[in-house]
């Protein structure tokens, strides 16, 4: 009936994660309690869960992502901490324990934390900065965002009920094949990545057309902001990547449920076959993530310099070209796999190319800065903080692009400081950075500056703490994933790197602090003008929250930095007072779509993790049902009048008058 | 451990390579951090002195320039990838003092056996090589994916069952020195660590004549008992009564060995198991 689980599926004698798991859950019943009690849950299932609005979907994508990085700084810490400790002995964490950490680790950053955090800032900007109402698919969008959280949830609920894989974020067979591991782990890793890979290759579908085929009036592609391009590109590599990835794993899946034979051991097997696709896809998804913070610190430095962003069609030409050739460096990752040295040098060289655009890029935003006025907000620190560190991992990257290099440093500590250096340094600091720049346009108000500042030096001085000793650990043989060691020269760089994590930490509860801090400050930091930060690009020409139809009147654009040139021309121009004519504005109505399916593809994933058949079969027909209903649903769309419309603009068009008559816009 | 501290001619160029290649790159790198933390700083909005271009945003012989620098340090560190990983390619064999010694090394659940064909010898978590000879490695493993690594010696290469990988070393100091596994293969994968006991080579005989006095012998029925997972196995010396061991092992005619089933949640009963095959 419940096939493979029963009651020794819980790990009760672990008390780590059954205290932990414990503790979310009593905050989770808790949160729930207040909502229901307080009567908010109509409102959040009518404004929120139903929400087809790509505003509300990024929030919510952002929100899972820094919910999720507390799960994966969880895990972060108690690795920093049991090998600071397991010198000679086994520390606090038996390694059954320990591995399933570093694989939930690797897994939770990249996949549920890293990734929706870019999807949601592309979510919330894009459509704003292309100047228009929606995006493509809006329903879709919502489909993505909650298969999304479905695999999350997936992975979470492996804490309480059976296990997490041990073998490492990416299941090398044929350590993950049934025969090395027989627990439903490596099913969980599977069956969460196979489903929130659905929601991504949709949310990478719904912004690929979004920003090709819907801009507004005079949106050319050259002079689209850089936001825009580096999404575009992002996507991309999703739309190519991803299904690489989803049919890798459903071949792993068919070697451990049917027997096949794709990566094992016998009959014909190749486990390099699965090493080679699995960083076909990988590579790649290293791009996914930091194309959209090389968009972000674009946006950011250029509007804190008070300064159009310094070769903008560089730029556009070294995206496009990280693009592509991001698909033409796998093998570097497996050097040491034992190829000829033609191919490990072509490749080698392959990915030092990649450096050459990379490089023009930190050019063109140091040569943004010169002459310049930088003021130093909070976004503006996060990007030169990026800046500087993620140089040194290029650096240390290119540095393991060299094959001879590479066989002494492959898996070594010193490889776990480099990709944490780019990722920490460059796809985390670009989600932050976004983060606080898009709040106020988000929610209307700012965040709170100082605490800003604070969490942004504790996270960059904690950062060079716990990561620096990685490289000099690796330089003296340390290899990664051990869960104790006896060599007593590694000691003390480990001490110096879990007290850089406890650093971080700080900076993630100033994080935390900021966002209540601000909540309860919400009206001294209120902005009314929608523009805080004296901005370039179209998100700021309409109210912060932007009404659910983002502009009353589409915006007609002439050239690059849209609104810059928009608010230059009121000024010399004196503001025209002449109201536009309003018309009526049709917007997709909400639909629970989204959530009814991933609700039913939960339920599947976890009936095909423990074998129950039966609920799989009612899962499939359900998720498959509610596509039927949405495909023939009658309305999908409502419409504002326009006295509606024009009475939400009016509100403000007034602040941003003030504002421009006390010129801002210099 | 330290790879800063070769003992052979590998490790060394290798060392070579890392060091030079960072000094190629801090020669880009560094002036770039000093421009970027000295723009940001002069630029400030609060500095009076400094000009402001609000509508600077190109220039021809700029643009030149930021593709040229990170171009021409490419072609340069190319040259040095392409050179180096051909003169230190694993299967290219080095020279040394006499005839290459060959070494077959099977990684097993969690320990190493390592084969001395011509000597007829095997061992268990523990290496003795002499010192100047080439070393000429052949690695396999008995089940899931490791690598065979002596930092100090340079050059790491994967271990696969099915499969033979080469790699040729040489050490040129007697002492001892630590091996290891560094690609991860499970809960006993922290104590896959082996000793490297470098010998003059004039003693190799010698420890080949003692070793050989052991009592144990590993033949296929003996290896299928060591086969199995476990953690921390001690270093044993073996006579080696079956010379195709390690080939057996690489072809498959002994099957892979069976994994470690502990800890693991969720294991489908049995009956089950046999439907799914």
């Amino acid at each position: 009936m419940l096939g493979k689980l029963n009651w020794s599926s819980i790990p009760f004698n672990q008390p780590l994660p059954m205290i932990a798991s414990a503790v979310v859950a009593l905050a989770i019943l808790a949160i729930l309690g207040w909502v229901v009690v307080k009567g908010h849950l109509p409102y959040l299932w009518r404004e929120w869960i139903t929400s087809v609005d790509h505003k509300r979907i990024g929030v919510m994508y952002i929100l899972l992502a820094m919910v999720m990085l507390l799960r994966g700084f969880s895990d972060a810490i108690m690795m920093r901490m049991q090998q600071s400790v397991a010198f000679h002995g086994g520390g606090f964490l038996p390694p059954e324990h320990y591995d399933q950490i570093f694989s939930a680790h690797g897994t939770i950053m990249i996949f549920f934390v890293a990734m929706p955090f870019m999807i949601g800032l592309m979510n919330l900007v894009v459509p704003l900065q292309l100047g228009v109402r929606d995006v493509a698919f809006p329903t879709l969008n919502s489909v993505g965002f909650w298969l999304t959280a479905t695999g999350a949830l997936l992975v979470n609920i492996s804490l309480v009920i059976g296990e997490f894989a041990r073998n490492g974020w990416l299941p090398y067979p044929p350590l993950s094949e049934l025969a090395y591991s027989p627990g439903v782990g490596v099913d969980y890793y599977l069956w969460s990545l196979e489903i929130s890979g659905v929601g991504t290759l949709v949310a990478g579908i719904n912004l690929v057309t979004t920003v090709l085929k819907i801009r507004t009036k005079g949106m050319n592609y050259l002079r689209m902001p850089m936001f825009c391009w580096t999404t575009l590109a992002t996507n991309l590599l999703i739309v190519a990547a991803f299904p690489i990835l989803t049919a890798t794993l459903a071949m792993l899946l068919l070697d451990r449920y049917f027997g096949f034979h794709f990566f094992t051991n016998e009959a014909g097997g190749n486990m390099m076959m699965f090493v080679n696709l699995i960083w076909a896809w990988g590579h790649p998804e290293v791009y996914i993530l930091v194309l959209p913070a090389f968009g972000i610190f674009s946006e950011v430095v250029s509007t804190f310099s008070g300064k159009p962003l310094f070769g903008y069609r560089s730029m556009v030409l070294a995206t496009m070209a990280i693009c592509i050739i991001s698909f033409m460096v796998w093998l570097h990752h497996f050097f040491t796999m034992g190829a000829g040295p033609d191919v490990n040098a072509i490749f080698g060289i392959a990915s030092m190319i990649i450096a050459v655009p990379t490089g023009v890029k930190i050019y063109n935003w140091l040569f943004t800065m010169y002459g310049a006025r930088i003021r130093f907000a909070t976004p503006m620190l996060w990007s030169i903080g990026f800046m500087v560190t993620f140089i040194i991992g290029g650096l240390t990257g290119v540095l393991v692009a060299v094959p001879p290099a590479d066989f002494v440093l492959h898996n070594s500590l010193f490889l776990v400081a480099h990709f944490h250096n780019v990722i920490i340094g460059g796809v985390l600091f670009g989600a932050f950075a976004g983060y606080t720049y898009w709040f106020p346009k988000a929610f209307g108000f700012k965040l709170h500056e100082g605490l800003g500042h604070a969490a942004f030096w504790c996270w960059l001085v904690g950062f060079y703490v716990a990561f620096m000793p990685l490289y000099a650990l690796g330089l003296l043989g340390m290899t990664r994933r051990l869960q104790h060691y006896d060599i007593p020269e590694w000691r003390p760089w480990l001490i110096v790197a879990a007290a850089g994590a406890v650093l971080i930490l700080s900076g993630i509860v100033l994080q935390i602090a900021q966002l209540a801090v601000s909540i309860r400050r919400r009206e001294q930091l209120r902005d009314e003008t929608g523009d805080p930060w004296d901005g370039r690009s179209l998100e700021w020409a309409t109210a912060s929250p932007p009404p659910a139809f983002n502009f009353a009147v589409l915006p007609v654009v002439f050239g690059e930095d849209a609104y810059w040139r928009l608010k230059k021309l009121a000024a010399d121009r004196s503001w025209s007072d002449q109201e536009p004519e309003y018309r009526a504005i049709e917007i997709p109505r909400n639909s629970p779509t989204g959530f009814v399916c991933a609700f039913f593809a939960t339920m599947m994933g976890f009936a095909l993790i423990w074998h129950i058949w039966w609920l799989v079969v009612a899962g499939a027909i359900g998720a498959f049902a509610t596509f039927v209903v949405f495909a023939w649903r009658d309305e999908d769309e409502e419409t504002i009048p326009a006295e509606e419309v024009a009475r939400i603009d009016r509100i403000n068009r007034a602040q941003r008058r003030t504002m421009l008559s006390g010129g801002t816009a210099g | 451990m330290n790879i800063l501290d070769p003992q052979g001619p590998v490790g060394a160029a290798e060392k070579t390579i890392l060091i030079d290649s960072i000094g190629i790159m801090l020669a880009i790198v560094l002036p770039t951090v000093v421009a970027i933390l000295a723009f940001a700083y002069w630029f400030r909005a609060s500095n009076t002195r400094a000009q402001y271009w609000p509508d600077w945003e190109y220039s021809g012989r700029i643009e030149l320039v930021v593709w040229s620098i990170p171009a021409l340090t490419v072609i340069l560190l190319g040259g040095v990838a392409w050179i180096g990983a051909h003169q230190l390619d694993a299967r290219a064999p080095i020279p040394g003092s006499g005839e290459p010694l060959t070494i077959q090394a099977v990684s097993i659940e969690w320990k190493w056996l390592f084969i001395y064909p011509e000597q007829k010898l095997a061992t268990i978590n523990t290496l003795t090589v002499p010192a100047g000879v080439p070393l000429h490695f052949e690695l396999t493993s008995s089940s899931v994916m490791n690598a065979f690594f002596i930092p100090q010696f340079g050059g790491m290469v994967y271990t696969m069952n099915g499969m033979v990988s080469r790699l040729n070393l040489r050490a040129d100091n007697p002492g001892t020195f630590k091996g290891l596994s560094s690609q991860f293969s499970g809960d006993g994968f922290p104590d896959m660590n082996f000793d490297v006991h470098v010998v003059p080579s004039e003693q190799f005989p010698k420890w080949v004549q003692a070793a050989s006095n052991t009592d144990k012998s590993l033949d296929q029925h003996e290896y299928e008992q060591i086969a199995k997972p476990s953690i921390n196995h001690q270093q044993t010396i073996y006579r080696l009564a079956d010379p195709d061991l390690f080939f057996f092992t690489a072809t498959q005619k002994i099957p892979p060995s069976p994994g470690s089933q502990a800890g693991a949640i969720g294991v489908a009963p049995p009956a089950e198991a046999a439907d799914a095959r």
